[in-house]
């Protein structure tokens, strides 16, 4: 099956009633299941693209820069616990979620990374997954419920699994300069 | 040549990016200072006070009444319900520190003197338990009164105005948002102090609200 074919599966799969209530009923998989596959099927989206509209896209993309910048700061938007309650509240707020993790993060990070170089993509981990790091520590701190919608054992646990994906990526990423012999040279 | 023309396009995304992105960004957080939707209903109505609806409510000893009856006076709500045993003893705790300032107060106007209202959002909340947890709290049921919607529908919309989300948790029991509400005198909502404000915050927050 090709790339554009699941990633049309993917979202219309994450567009039913029963996908959304069963992933928005909890914290943890609203922010950890839900928002990364809608960026996940724009990222497979967007690799399924004719190469004629990608190179047209890379004018105004050189080594992946703007790309970059538009998927951390609409990334960055729903990192905010208001913007989940919002989604939860607005009919037009969880439309926009839909529309924006998909087209403004996923596609462009995909159609960004491979030109961003060794440096800007370690540039983008070493900055993003220490930010959800603190944004996990913040959510186990935080005195106060973060988010009307959800439980605040809930939120302990989107904190505690936010600080965990981070590690693991983290670790990723990090251990293969570590280990074994270089690919090459 | 090719080369730095597309330099020069991407620039310009770049910068249209974090412009129109930083603008999103700060509207939606009220300039950064509303990250949660508590910190921004907060804002909202401290900003622009709202009219609450006219909801008939029963107190702890069945008598009806509304929180338009208690127009021209200062009042505080807060919403709870009997059986919490989380966030609502707080606020009870902090109902009863204001309640019992107010009484040592003298006035020689009892239409200056703080009301307090404690509404519940638990349909077995009847009269009789009310009474209860107002006897707990060493209420008198006058200043400080404990109520509850006459008709069920009702509950949604008073919540709803006053943007007090309740969630179960699944033990029979409730999550909501809370804090200390300030009435003005047209009766419109028109403050929010944190669970635990002082005599001093809400004699401010209610004076500042005035005509």
């Amino acid at each position: 099956m090709s790339r554009a074919w699941v990633a049309a599966l993917l979202f219309v799969a994450l567009v039913t009633p029963v996908a959304r209530e069963a992933l928005e009923r909890v914290m943890v998989a609203h922010m950890l299941v839900q928002i990364p596959l809608l960026a996940i099927a724009g990222a497979l989206g967007a690799t399924a693209l004719p190469s004629l509209l990608k190179s047209r896209v890379a004018r105004w993309n050189r080594s992946g820069l703007s790309g970059t910048l538009l998927a951390l700061i609409a990334s960055t938007w729903w990192m905010v616990p208001r913007s989940l309650d919002w989604a939860l509240a607005s009919p037009l707020m969880e439309s926009a979620k839909f529309v924006t993790l998909p087209l403004l993060v996923g596609a462009p990070l995909a159609l960004s990374w491979s030109s961003l170089g060794t440096m800007g993509r370690g540039f983008v981990i070493a900055n993003v997954l220490p930010m959800w790091a603190v944004v996990g520590w913040a959510y186990i701190a935080a005195p106060v419920r973060v988010c009307n919608y959800y439980l605040v054992d809930q939120q302990v646990i989107t904190g505690v699994a936010l600080i965990a994906v981070s590690v693991a990526l983290g670790a990723a990423t990090a251990l293969p300069s570590f280990a074994g012999r270089p690919r090459s040279g | 040549m090719v080369r730095s023309n597309e330099w020069v396009r991407t620039g310009i995304a770049s910068l249209a990016i974090c412009v129109a992105g930083g603008a999103l960004l700060w509207r939606g957080t009220d300039g950064f200072r509303a990250l949660t939707s508590e910190a921004a209903r907060r804002r909202a109505i401290a900003e622009s006070p709202r009219a609450v609806p006219v909801v008939e409510l029963e107190d702890q000893d069945g008598l009806p009444f509304t929180l338009a009856d208690y127009r021209g006076q200062p009042v505080v709500v807060d919403f709870i319900y009997t059986g919490c045993g989380a966030v609502c003893p707080l606020l009870s705790d902090g109902f009863r520190r204001l309640d019992r300032a107010e009484q040592a107060v003298p006035r020689s106007d009892d239409r200056r003197r703080l009301q307090l209202v404690s509404v519940t959002f638990d349909s077995l909340d009847t009269p009789a338990r009310l009474r209860e947890y107002a006897s707990h709290y060493q209420a008198d049921g006058r200043s400080w009164r404990f109520a509850r919607v006459r008709n069920a529908r009702d509950l949604a919309p008073l919540l709803r105005s006053f943007g007090i989300i309740v969630i179960s948790d699944g033990r029979g029991g409730f999550q909501h948002n809370s804090a200390v509400h300030v009435l003005d005198r047209q009766g419109r909502l028109a403050r929010l102090l944190d669970v635990g404000a002082t005599p001093n915050e809400v004699a401010r927050a209610a004076a500042g609200t005035g005509q």
